[in-house]
């Protein structure tokens, strides 16, 4: 479905404010799977998921998606296969169109816009039954403004508009990061349901260990750019938040130990 | 009489124009210089176009078409070659002088008696009154011409803008307008931001040469000046339209910006009237518009700073 072939990304190469970002990055992921991603601040997971959608083009490395390689397709061509929800609830929707404008745009993701209408009669029905599945109430305020709504009403909106049209790829940057801790629970818990129902392959980033131990079927945590564990199957549904704890304590442990061995050195031979 | 219908006959012109900026700066957030350059240029094709015989309708489509490629070049310089939005815009603005100049062969072009869309519809007007030259309105006598041309622009901004609206509630016109409310989400949902912010350029631009062309048919003359200003003067009934109106529906907008020419343009002739020197027309224009887009903001801090004060007090 996936395949990530050796991605290396640098941002600002050659100045002060250099970062490698990707380190050689490499991961296939099966049609159906959930993809849990986790890892520290700075650790390249956001990265690896904006590659995925073409946000940046990659210095090296191949990326693939359903056998197509679309390593140097913009972003908005690599959008027919792809879903997305980002972090801030307000980069998925357009907040001076009205719910069904954002919802009828959603219905034609990765198609020819045209001069047909943008939204009739019929479809407005499809999509108040679409929006109904939220159980939000928001059936009965298609014609209100988007930028109207709370947060946690828009990323479940986003959440939905990336998947009226089903994708083959749903990419989920942390989203649920920006909202109070109920808003992120209802988005989490619809984020499972559609994902369950449609088995969509997912790829999801995220802080929280609750989430991670309780999501998806595959983990991989990032580190300094590279992927330093990948767990699946039974593993992965053995897995508790404490040994994630362990395991970012024992990551933390060796930069500790990287940065105090590289001060000895220096003061032994500077 | 005349000088009211006249008024609102120049309203009417400049609300397409209105109409164009509106385009650019609200719906994408462009601040969109080169509109005056292709507010001469439609003016200038179809002066050369209507002396050279070519009649009123092609003249004026072909401004149209022209202004919508001058709208489509700074559209791509700013999308495909990266260059600021206002320095693109400057850029087109600044080569348009001397194609201009190119297109007229002087700096002012009379039109001489060649036919002019005012010209025939002051004969269809004619016709329907029954060769009289006057009427009586509002208990006031009006020329024939007068009140035939007016009709004729008032039908041609009202087909513009039914067209406008009907084109922004398709496919393409709705991304365009989701395009500058959030390009990323339009990229996300698989279109061009760049395509659609090109094409949005065009279509403002393309109102502005159609502006353009009205008035130099109405007033006899195409100038290479005309077009200095119309930035400001467009972003003035904009902004006079919002405060008229006071919604954010497409449809109620759209009114309200060609409301907002009018009204600027009545204005303009009530100040005129009452001794308003000519030459501080952009000056006090200018400072309108400025006083409306810095004035909510002042409020709002003076209010954020008053509640603060409340607090502390």
């Amino acid at each position: 479905m996936l395949e990530i072939g050796h991605i290396s990304k640098t941002f600002n190469a050659g100045t002060s404010n250099e970062v490698r970002s990707l380190h050689g990055v490499s991961l296939t992921v099966e049609d159906g799977s959930f993809v849990i991603v986790l890892g520290t601040n700075g650790s390249g997971k956001s990265t690896l998921l904006n590659a995925v959608a073409g946000g940046f083009i990659v210095d090296q490395g191949s990326i693939s998606i359903d056998g197509q390689n679309v390593t140097a397709w913009p972003e908005y061509r690599r959008a027919q296969f792809i879903g997305r929800v980002f972090q801030n609830p307000f980069s998925g929707t357009a907040p001076n169109l009205s719910i069904a404008e954002n919802l009828a745009l959603a219905s034609r993701r990765g198609q020819f816009r045209g001069m047909g209408r943008a939204l009739d009669r019929a479809q407005f029905g499809q999509l108040r039954e679409a929006v109904s599945t939220l159980g939000m109430g928001l059936e009965d305020r298609l014609d209100n403004l988007i930028g109207s709504l709370s947060g946690g009403q828009r990323q479940a909106l986003t959440l939905l508009m990336s998947t009226l049209v089903k994708p083959r790829l749903l990419l989920l940057d942390e989203h649920t990061a920006a909202l109070d801790p109920k808003s992120a629970d209802q988005v989490i818990r619809i984020t499972d349901r559609v994902v369950t129902r449609d088995r969509l392959t997912t790829m999801m980033v995220t802080h929280s260990m609750a989430q991670a131990v309780s999501l998806g079927d595959r983990l991989i945590m990032m580190h300094r750019g590279r992927i330093i564990q990948d767990l699946k199957g039974a593993e992965k549904r053995r897995l508790r938040p404490e040994d994630l704890l362990a395991r970012f304590e024992e990551v933390r442990r060796a930069d500790l130990l990287d940065e105090s061995a590289a001060d000895l050195l220096r003061r032994r031979y500077i | 009489m005349s000088l009211l219908l006249g008024s609102l006959t120049i309203g009417i012109i400049v609300s397409l124009l209105a109409l164009g900026v509106y385009i650019s700066f609200r719906i994408f957030k462009f601040p969109d210089m080169s509109c005056e350059g292709s507010f001469t240029l439609g003016a200038a094709v179809a002066t050369v176009l209507v002396v050279a015989g070519s009649g009123p309708l092609m003249a004026t489509l072909a401004a149209v078409l022209v202004g919508g490629a001058a709208g489509a070049l700074t559209g791509v310089i700013h999308t495909r070659f990266k260059v600021n939005d206002l320095l693109a815009g400057i850029l087109v603005m600044t080569a348009l002088y001397s194609i201009n100049l190119h297109v007229m062969g002087t700096s002012n072009l009379p039109l001489g008696s060649a036919d002019t869309f005012g010209s025939v519809a002051t004969k269809i007007g004619m016709s329907l009154s029954g060769g009289a030259e006057t009427v009586s309105l509002l208990g006031r006598p009006a020329t024939v011409q007068d009140l035939s041309i007016l009709a004729a622009t008032a039908l041609i901004v009202m087909v513009a803008t039914l067209l406008l609206f009907a084109f922004f509630n398709t496919q393409m016109g709705l991304a365009m307008r989701a395009t500058g409310d959030n390009s990323q989400m339009i990229r996300a949902l698989g279109s061009s931001d760049s395509a659609m912010q090109t094409a949005g350029l065009a279509l403002s631009n393309a109102m502005c040469g159609l502006s353009g062309a009205l008035l130099a048919q109405y007033q006899g003359f195409a100038d290479i000046g005309m077009g200095i200003g119309t930035l400001v003067t467009g972003l003035a009934s904009v902004i006079l339209g919002e405060a008229l109106v006071g919604s954010r529906k497409l449809g109620h907008l759209l009114v309200a910006t060609i409301l907002g020419g009018l009204l600027y343009r009545l204005l303009v002739a009530v100040a005129l009237r009452i001794g308003l020197n000519p030459n501080d027309l952009k000056l006090v224009t200018a400072a309108f518009v400025l006083v409306a887009l810095v004035s909510p903001m002042l409020y709002t801090q003076w209010r954020k700073r008053r509640d603060a004060g409340a607090q502390n007090a």
